[in-house]
């Protein structure tokens, strides 16, 4: 990946030549593609069905975007979660030719287009209705690591200071945005939804390492339970999933560490 | 208005509510167990492989009397035993935690794991007397050495 800083751009991005095939006027090449897409209604039928949808597509659009077209202008009943639709909400992680992926974050053209696309809901919640899950197990786990900041002692009377050190130790599970694609990923959360799932341990990773907070020790006894940290198998599904790019099983390696570092 | 709440999807198969662990550090041991005895498993292992198979005439060299000879000696009895011991409980934790893992009722978890500790705990026995009880001089039924002991010359 190269980023062009103002040294080394050849010229201001106002001035870069469009290459002929391309219009003045913005004009952007569609193409055809079809989705896949796994729909389930129980009011119809207990069994879930593929469904095939041909929709037009600019090079610039989304799966997000050939969602929208199928909902707005081929069958209104198709359902899914989505929110600000760029990337921040976490509403619309879903399977997307089988890997966990966020639709406002996924460009139609980087997908093969020759053969279907496949969009199925997230694994291992129950669904609801077409791409929409039951987040009631997931946010369960996140309620029990305590996300919030806990801190002994009086409130102090201006902010509570840090150092850019200490605030780098978890800087990378700070980004964490909820969507679930990294427990929805991992097979040990496939089984019986029973362990904490990797969203969890990010999120206890969160404060543990946080020098404002001070009940690591708590969260470090809730994640040793039997279904806790050391239900992780480093399948690196998670880290794969992650919309973010955090370092999950990093994450849960720390955590682990931690806890080890406590007990012995 | 109350008749037009909906209740909320619950699936049969889920469990919304985690059983608890009861504060139990014994997952936490199973873990660290598994990365110490894989260590010094593959010093274990190896060293028992290149003893056997390299050491001398090698690979020809071994039979019942070969056995018995490094039998003989206390270090091999603990060599050996500590690689039994570290193998099965080794293998027998990693069959469990696939269990754990692949197993969808808690039924079926608890019949593979009660096969699977019969089956460790059966072989870990016999392993072990056969290392403390072997003799290299075995008799037949009428008082005679059979042949192919070491010291029945």
């Amino acid at each position: 990946m190269s980023i062009e800083t103002a040294e080394t751009a050849p010229e201001p991005a106002s001035k870069i030549e469009l290459p002929a095939h391309v219009g003045g006027g913005g004009e952007i090449p569609t193409f055809d593609v079809t989705l896949r897409v796994r729909r389930y209604n129980p009011e119809v039928s207990e069994e879930a069905t593929w469904e095939d949808f041909q929709v037009t597509m600019f090079g610039t659009d989304r799966v997000l975007d050939a969602l929208h077209k199928i909902k707005w202008e081929q069958d209104g009943s198709l359902s899914f979660r989505r929110s600000c639709a760029h990337g921040v909400c976490g509403s619309d992680a879903m399977r997307i030719n089988g890997r966990n992926r966020l639709a406002c974050k996924t460009l139609v053209k980087d997908l093969d287009t020759k053969k279907p696309i496949t969009v199925e809901p997230i694994k291992g919640l129950p669904v609801e209705k077409d791409l929409i899950v039951d987040m009631e197990p997931f946010f369960q786990s996140y309620r029990e690591i305590m996300p919030f900041l806990v801190n002994k002692g009086h409130e102090p009377t201006k902010e509570r200071l840090q150092s850019a050190e200490e605030r780098a130790r978890f800087d990378d599970t700070t980004k964490c945005i909820l969507c679930a694609a990294c427990t929805s990923s991992c097979p040990v959360f496939w089984t019986d939804g029973q362990y904490f799932g990797p969203a969890a341990i990010v999120n206890a990773h969160r404060f543990i390492f946080d020098s404002r907070d001070d009940a690591g020790d708590m969260r470090l006894e809730i994640l040793n339970d039997k279904e806790g940290v050391w239900r992780c198998r480093t399948t690196f599904n998670c880290t794969d999933a992650c919309p973010r790019g955090i370092q999950v099983t990093q994450a849960i390696a720390e955590v682990k560490q931690a806890i080890l570092a406590r007990s012995i | 208005m109350a008749s037009n709440v909906i209740a909320a999807p619950r699936s049969a198969s889920m469990k919304y509510n985690r059983n608890k662990g009861g504060g139990s550090k014994f997952e936490m041991f199973a873990w660290l167990f598994m990365r110490l005895s894989g260590v010094v498993l593959v010093v274990l292992i190896f060293g028992h492989l290149f003893v056997n198979l390299m050491v001398g005439q090698g690979v020809h060299a071994i039979d019942f009397g070969f056995v018995a000879g490094k039998w003989a000696s206390p270090f091999w009895q603990v060599w050996d035993l500590l690689m039994l011991w570290l193998a099965m409980l080794h293998g027998t934790n990693g069959v469990r935690t696939i269990i754990n893992d692949y197993a969808e009722k808690d039924g079926t978890r608890m019949v593979l794991k009660t096969v699977l500790y019969i089956a460790a705990l059966v072989i870990v026995v016999l392993g072990t007397l056969v290392i403390f009880t072997f003799n290299p001089c075995p008799l037949d039924a009428s008082g005679v050495p059979l042949p192919g002991g070491f010291c029945g010359k």
